[in-house]
């Protein structure tokens, strides 16, 4: 296969419908005799509900329908969590609230009216009689004797303990010179898609179908779920994604509007449209993060680390969403990061507390381990007075060492970390930048340097280690016109994979990338998929098309051949032509061989009519993507302000297909770690109110934040997909925030400061200084 | 208890009643049907709804119907009409704005859905700045918010776009050109 298209930054497909606004969000669409839903949400974050009276709401001028979690009891089954750990308690989220509230924002009514100002009128005339609980915000509390557990029938709030153990621990800390202990909070965040979550659905009673639009990374497990939810048959459910406007993993899910707007569809046999206004995102929509992690190294004093231990308490929120247990136990599988520690040992506290529930925020437990043993590598190398380079240098496998199987049960597929490592201390002019660092610090300047070398888990992934399955679907159908469909079971929203597919198809069958379609979020026509999240559309979804695309190819080589009179191993396809190696006079154009499958008159004996190709691609590992971030801050020693002056980043994706949009996923993850970093933060307060409930409270970052970012690529291919390709989609998120770390710590130095917890704000940081100002070296 | 108002949008005149709350930008996705104005977060941080409002950028989902009343209004939709002073909805030949096409080619977008603030936003800016640096660049959209792109490659589209502009004959923008004070 000549690669005239792979590998080269294409413009996107995508673009022209979306620059000019003509494309369709879910809020887009618009059904006759539309109607319009509104959910009324607890201002409590725990509280007994002794009555709802929904009379005078449900004689409100446009009002068609109001609901209570009483008036649907039993009729629609709880949020699943698809997550399994062993003896872990139950937490389901019922779609309406019933007897009791357990976090500000859960949905306690619903109202149905003629339009969306009425909609939200009448919420104002429901009156709800709460019995106002003490709300269990702080995790540690929540798990101290005594604690008031939150869900009848458990003795206390501790959802689930969970353990992992590789290597022998004792002799690690025993032979160790030293022991370095940190507490780390990883704060919770806020996911923050810019298009809010959003539903329709509409209900033909003739023929029993019922169509729900939202708003979703995964269609066809949606489809599953609320045929599950609704116990309606799954053959009479579509489920369509149309334009999703960002996800993060936010769209990962199943959410309780998705199943209650099916619903009323169904009862009123009008279409029902529920758009998300941004409180209700932030308060109902899953957060991230949120964990305190203990960490414990044993060192050698030249730097190698013989052990690590962690206790990780994991707040989890009031309930499960559906990957809310498992999120975290990814930090534990990832906690050696890209370095061959012998021992490691994990203890995660899942807990339960008043606030809505965690799951996947991109990265989704892997940038919490990385930012775990990345700041354990400063932590050490401030310690041992070493480089944090060199620190890193000494404990990485080399690349004969892949496979390499870590202590915590993984098997990276391949890496050169060293490789990636000097580029980027090469593009950053490491040496230089320690040398202006130490002339700015005579000067009163506090400069910051910050190295990150990371690894990931990507390409989700093998079944066996998936909740609900880990591969792919991907039909290649050529169409008698020699147009070709792709219908993908990835569901992207903003990963631009209708370019990247038909870029990988165009040189499949040698013909233009323009002849593709790639069609994917409409369960109707694509076959049952998984969806896209954890890096996996391309690396598991590209390569179940990738051998679709080889299936369809093969059978147009044997038509070809049967035309021309040549041999079917001997036929190259290129620029639109099947033509045999042999004789450039033994050809035939791309269409006539697709006609000839479809016009079936001079097909080889015994082949099926038709062309067309579907995939089930299992992987049979994840994939491990790497890289080295260098950033560099200049801290204001009057006001605490942390400037981004510098960010180098040097990712391995593996093979890239389209190096635009590589550099687009890599960019917008390392922002989304600036955010982490500098800025976002979900505040509870001690009475449960989430005070960061809008964009006004939560800082994202903004444009005028951000200094421009240099990146680089090494290409080290995986040996688990024919393409090589590992995911690139989490990577800037895993990889930034242990660099922005380390910078803030490294110039806060001389203040003798070795670790701050995110996010770093100006009041924190001039505290800190302000505190040591006394002993600044 | 309606209120008449009238305004131009993209280039076409429009009368109606509307309730004194509706707000702009439900007016022009609800009423209009111009869905190409989106609603990120209803307190003027996101910028998703940004629209010329007699040629500045204005955030739709903090003003009311009414108060746009007597305005000319460009959308996303009448953005790449607009530059040629005719036409009313999409261009219907494909032609885009220079930032439209800035966009395209330097990947500006990702999941599209703030796009259209954000170009809006940047036609505002470069309106008045033809030619702008990447720090002003950065503070002009400031007001609008990406959680996409990391920025980066929309700041590369709007240099393109002001590169564009530059090499050919001033523009005569959007909705401002033949009104009378």
């Amino acid at each position: 296969m000549t690669t005239r298209y792979i590998g080269k930054p294409l413009k996107r497909k995508e673009d022209p419908r979306l620059i000019q606004g003509i494309s369709h969000y879910v809020d887009d669409l618009n059904l006759a005799g539309m109607h319009y839903a509104a959910f009324l949400r607890s201002p409590h974050a725990h509280a007994n509900i002794r009555s709802v009276d929904l009379s005078k709401a449900r004689h409100a001028s446009g009002v068609v329908l109001a609901l209570s979690g009483a008036d649907i009891d039993g009729a629609i089954q709880p949020v699943p969590c698809a997550a399994q750990i062993p003896d872990m308690k139950s937490a389901a989220r019922p779609v309406l609230a019933r007897d009791r509230v357990r976090f500000v924002g859960e949905a306690v009514a619903v109202v149905v009216a003629s339009d969306r100002y009425a909609a939200r009128d009448a919420l104002d005339l429901i009156e709800v009689d709460y019995e106002p609980l003490t709300p269990i915000v702080n995790p540690e509390k929540a798990i101290a004797k005594g604690a008031t557990p939150l869900h009848a029938g458990h003795k206390d709030n501790v959802a689930f303990k969970w353990e992992l153990e590789g290597g022998d621990l004792k002799a690690a800390f025993k032979s160790a010179d030293k022991v370095i202990r940190q507490r780390l909070v990883n704060q919770r965040l806020i996911p923050v898609p810019i298009e809010t979550r959003g539903v329709i659905a509409d209900y033909q009673p003739g023929e029993g179908q019922l169509t729900v639009w939202s708003a979703t990374q995964i269609p066809h497990l949606l489809r599953t779920q609320i045929a599950s939810m609704l116990n309606f048959p799954e053959t009479l459910v579509r489920v369509v994604a149309p334009e999703v406007g960002g996800g993060f993993g936010s769209k990962l899910n199943v959410y309780p509007e998705e199943a209650l707007v099916a619903y009323l569809a169904i009862q009123l046999g009008k279409p029902v449209k529920w758009s998300e206004s941004r409180r209700e995102n932030f308060q109902a929509t899953i957060h991230g993060r949120d964990q305190i992690d203990d960490v414990e190294v044993a060192v050698k004093r030249d730097g190698s680390i013989l052990g690590l231990r962690c206790h990780v308490i994991a707040d989890l929120g009031a309930y499960y969403q559906l990957l809310t247990p498992l999120i975290p136990t990814l930090t534990g599988l990832m906690m050696t990061g890209c370095y061959k520690i012998p021992a490691a040992r994990m203890e995660i506290t899942g807990v339960f507390t008043n606030k809505m529930a965690t799951d996947a925020y991109r990265g989704a437990g892997r940038p919490e381990a990385t930012y775990l043993i990345e700041r354990v590598m400063d932590l050490v190398a401030a310690e041992l007075k070493k480089d944090p380079v060199e620190v890193r240098r000494k404990n990485f496998p080399q690349p004969n060492d892949f496979p390499y199987a870590t202590p915590t049960g993984l098997i990276y597929d391949s890496g050169d970390y060293e490789k990636a490592l000097d580029m980027a201390l090469k593009v950053a002019d490491y040496k230089k930048l320690r040398q202006e660092q130490a002339k700015l610090r005579k000067e009163g300047r506090y400069m910051g340097i910050g190295v990150s070398t990371y690894v990931e888990i990507c390409g989700m992934g093998p079944s066996s280690a998936m909740p609900a399955g880990g591969w792919e679907s991907a039909t290649v159908r050529v169409e008698p016109t020699g147009r070709v469909s792709v219908m993908t079971g990835s569901s992207p929203h903003g990963q631009g994979q209708e370019t990247t597919f038909a870029q990988m198809g165009a040189d499949v069958l040698g013909i233009d990338p323009s002849q593709f379609q790639v069609v994917h979020g409409d369960t109707s026509i694509v076959p049952y998929g998984i969806g896209t999240f954890g890096s996996r559309a391309t690396a598991v979804g590209g390569t179940a098309v990738y051998k679709s695309l080889l299936k369809v190819k093969e059978k147009l080589a044997h038509i070809a051949a049967h035309l021309v009179g040549s041999d079917p191993e001997r036929m190259v396809f290129a620029d639109g032509k099947i033509s045999a190696k042999e004789s450039p006079k033994k050809s035939v154009a791309f269409g006539q061989a697709v006609s000839a499958a479809y016009v079936a008159k001079t097909l080889p004996a015994d082949m099926e009519p038709g062309l067309e190709a579907t995939t089930f691609f299992e992987p049979s590992n994840f994939t491990y993507p790497f890289g080295t971030h260098i950033c560099v801050v200049e801290i204001d020693r009057e006001i605490g302000d942390v400037k981004l002056v510098r960010y180098v980043a040097v990712d391995d994706c593996g093979n890239v297909l389209n190096p635009l949009l590589v550099e687009g996923q890599v960019q917008g993850g390392i922002v989304q770690s600036v955010g982490q970093a500098l800025f976002e933060e979900a505040v509870y307060d001690e009475q449960g109110q989430l005070i960061t409930g809008e964009l006004m409270d939560y800082a994202l970052p903004h444009a005028s934040d951000l200094c421009w970012i240099e990146t680089a690529r090494t290409v080290t291919p995986t040996p688990v997909n024919p393409l090589g390709v590992k995911g690139v989609g989490e990577a800037g998120t895993i990889g930034a925030t242990p660099a922005l770390a380390g910078a803030v710590a490294d110039a806060l130095a001389p203040f003798g400061v070795h670790h701050v917890d995110m996010p770093f704000k100006r009041e924190k940081i001039w505290q800190l200084m302000r505190k040591s100002s006394g002993r600044v070296q | 208890m309606g209120v008449e108002i009238q305004l131009h949008v993209n280039g076409k005149q429009h009368h109606g009643t509307v309730e004194p709350r509706l707000l702009l930008v439900h007016y022009l996705r609800d009423v209009l049907g111009l869905t190409g104005t989106h609603i990120g977060c209803e307190t003027s941080i996101c910028g998703a709804c940004t629209v010329l409002l007699d040629g500045k950028a204005v955030k739709s989902c903090t003003l009311l119907a009414v108060q746009a009343s007597g305005s000319e209004i460009t959308t996303i939709e009448g953005l790449a009409s607009s530059q040629k002073g005719a036409g009313n909805g999409a261009a219907a030949n494909g032609a885009l704005h220079a930032v439209q096409e800035g966009f395209w080619e330097k990947h500006g977008l990702q999941c599209g859905y703030c796009t259209p603030g954000m170009i809006l936003a940047a036609v505002d800016l470069l309106q008045r700045n033809k030619n702008p640096n990447e720090g002003q660049i950065r503070s002009a959209l400031s007001g609008n918010l990406c959680r996409c792109t990391g920025y980066q490659h929309i700041i590369e589209a709007v240099q393109y776009a002001a590169k564009k502009m530059s090499a050919r004959k001033p523009l005569k923008m959007s909705a401002s050109a033949g009104r009378t004070p």
